[in-house]
């Protein structure tokens, strides 16, 4: 079972600018977590805290009872080592074919002999779907095929914290949903604890088991995906609806009059026509979540995630405590779901 | 303003010397990368030794050119082969190394590391759980050090046979008193000054380029300004360096018939 991630009044800044603030969460063993926001508002900076690139102000982040945040170099070395990261590009390193990208990890950190180094690297290249490329260069293939090569290579020690930066960016939306379904595929195998940073609302629609929105540099929200699927709060109604018309500007927020008759103004026009929001951003309520491919074991984390998600379900919003209990009686009494 | 910038600078240069301190500790670190140490040593041999050869001839031409003119002005021609030789194995030597280890070796030592660093390949080793300063900067500064090293051997041989053949065949010299003066004024502690200079001016130039590049930012234009700001630091640390050197080599070696 993966590990749980604790993040308690994390805050950042660069000289004077702070990125985020007295940012706040858990990420449950073994879930899905996604983390939105706009451009620039430090997800990615929020990614490599979490692992020890960049030391925060303040705040502390607790994996195994380690505080990131404050521990040795020698314990943060070990601490990675439960960690895999997928870089937005791949980040797989340029002089080296990929065979050697993938095996890199186990050549520094284990014993193995070479033929079990070959069988690990081509179980886990035939995971993410490219066996057979085993000699090329990062150089000669694909984008998609380096993100993938990537994931490959973040998998390879079996790590039980995996993070995800924009999977999604520069892929076309059909590799996209082969990715989530990736994506998912690997939590149900491997039960590790999941956090993707994007900006494809189809992706939070439908993959995650938690959501979370930071702005205007802090964390918005966090919880459940019914939480902020269903949420009224006018900041995350805009991103995952992919308006225009909201606090979110195009380089910074807006003042509180313009947005108040830009909401008049949208409210006169009347809905907009279905499926016409950028980057999966149309629809509204809460979709079902992405299954696991026919063949594989059901995930654990579902099963774990309903029965916290029970137990705090009188502290939620009245629409989320409906969505809950809605997804609770189509989950239930069929054992054997279909219809993925 | 000025107080923003100074404390700045002062981090820069605090940074960069625990990048020095991490390296000392790390280079007794096992494993040691021997492969990444060869492939650079070679690397770097090869960006320096053609342009180092090709500086060193007329830098040993200008010097014996310039000592063969003042020795005739002083009535001391004999001692022309005397004053090359200390010019060329003291001084010429070991900056011609600094500028070429620097200026090849350092640029490229940085555009390398630069460039993983902007496509997160830095980043990416790190959270594998890998010191990319042990597996990377480690075997770097060591062979930037040996390189540098042969090169001082290289240049001085290559300047002394330079201010031979200019002084003798161009100036009118005569052969015989230029070899037999070479040992007068020159002792064998010069050559172990010059060697130590050069492996010194080799980690300077190596742990400065790392520097630039491990913490170069902001896309292709980033590790292109990373690589300039570490030539012209190296330049100015090396000469700085060097004034210092020599100040304290006439400190503990007495020059010969003093």
């Amino acid at each position: 079972m993966g590990v749980e991630v604790e993040v308690v009044g994390l805050t950042k800044s660069f000289g004077r600018q702070t990125i985020w603030g007295d940012v706040t969460l858990t990420l449950p063993p073994g879930e899905i977590s996604v983390m939105l926001g706009p451009s620039g508002t430090g997800k990615s900076v929020f990614l490599k805290t979490l692992v020890g690139l960049l030391k925060p102000d303040a705040g502390s982040i607790f994996i195994k009872d380690v505080n990131l945040a404050k521990c040795s170099e020698h314990q943060l070395y070990e601490t990675r080592k439960l960690f895999g990261v997928l870089f937005q590009d791949g980040a797989l390193f340029g002089s080296m074919n990929l065979f050697d990208n993938i095996a890199f990890p186990l050549r520094e950190h284990t014993r193995k002999s070479e033929s079990e180094i070959k069988s690990i690297v081509s179980e886990k290249l035939e995971m993410v779907g490219l066996t057979g490329t085993e000699k090329k260069l990062p150089g000669e293939i694909s984008g998609g095929m380096r993100k993938r090569a990537g994931l490959a290579r973040a998998l390879v020690l079996n790590p039980e914290i995996i993070l995800f930066d924009e999977p999604d960016s520069g892929l076309d939306p059909v590799r996209v949903a082969y990715l989530n379904q990736l994506i998912v595929d690997l939590n149900a195998q491997t039960d590790s604890t999941f956090l993707i940073v994007t900006h494809d609302i189809g992706t939070a629609r439908t993959v995650p088991d938690n959501l979370g929105l930071l702005f205007r540099r802090e964390l918005v929200m966090f919880g459940p995906r019914e939480v902020l699927l269903t949420s009224d709060e006018a900041v995350v109604e805009q991103f995952l609806n992919g308006r225009r018309e909201g606090p979110i500007g195009m380089s910074e927020e807006k003042d509180a009059a313009q947005v108040a008759a830009e909401l008049a103004a949208m409210v006169d026009e009347g809905p907009p026509a279905p499926g016409t929001g950028p980057k999966g951003a149309s629809g509204s309520g809460v979709p079902p979540q992405l299954q696991p491919s026919p063949g594989l074991p059901e995930r654990k984390a579902v099963a774990r995630r309903q029965e916290r998600v029970l137990k705090m379900l009188h502290t939620l919003p009245d629409k989320a405590q409906e969505a809950v209990r809605r997804a609770l009686d189509s989950d239930l009494p069929e054992p054997t779901r279909t219809g993925v | 303003m000025a107080a923003v910038s100074l404390t700045a600078g002062v981090r820069q240069s605090g940074r960069l010397f625990a990048l020095f301190l991490d390296v000392v500790r790390l280079t007794f670190k096992r494993p040691f990368q021997a492969r990444e140490f060869i492939q650079q040593a070679w690397f770097i041999a090869s960006v320096t030794i053609l342009p180092t050869a090709l500086v060193a001839i007329p830098f040993g031409a200008v010097i014996a050119l310039q000592l063969g003119t003042v020795t005739r002005q002083l009535g001391a021609q004999s001692f022309t082969g005397a004053a090359s030789v200390l010019a060329v194995i003291r001084e010429a030597s070991p900056i011609v190394c600094a500028l070429l280890i620097a200026g090849a070796g350092g640029s490229a030592i940085c555009a390398d590391l630069g460039s993983r660093k902007i496509r997160d390949e830095i980043d990416a080793m790190e959270v594998l759980g890998i010191s990319p300063v042990q597996r990377l900067v480690v075997p770097r500064v060591l062979a930037c050090m040996l390189v540098s090293m042969a090169l001082n051997g290289l240049v001085s041989v290559v300047g002394v046979v330079g201010g031979y053949f200019f002084n003798v065949i161009l100036q009118g010299g005569t052969p015989g008193a230029y070899l037999a003066s070479f040992s007068a004024l020159a002792q064998l502690p010069d050559l172990y000054a010059g060697e130590l200079k050069a492996v010194i001016f080799g980690l300077i130039a190596a742990v400065v380029a790392s520097y630039k590049g491990l913490n170069a930012g902001g896309g292709p234009k980033g590790v292109g300004d990373a690589v300039n700001q570490s030539v012209v630091i190296t330049f100015l640390l090396l000469f700085f360096v060097n004034f210092v050197l020599t100040a304290v080599y006439f400190q503990v070696v007495p020059p010969k018939g003093s």
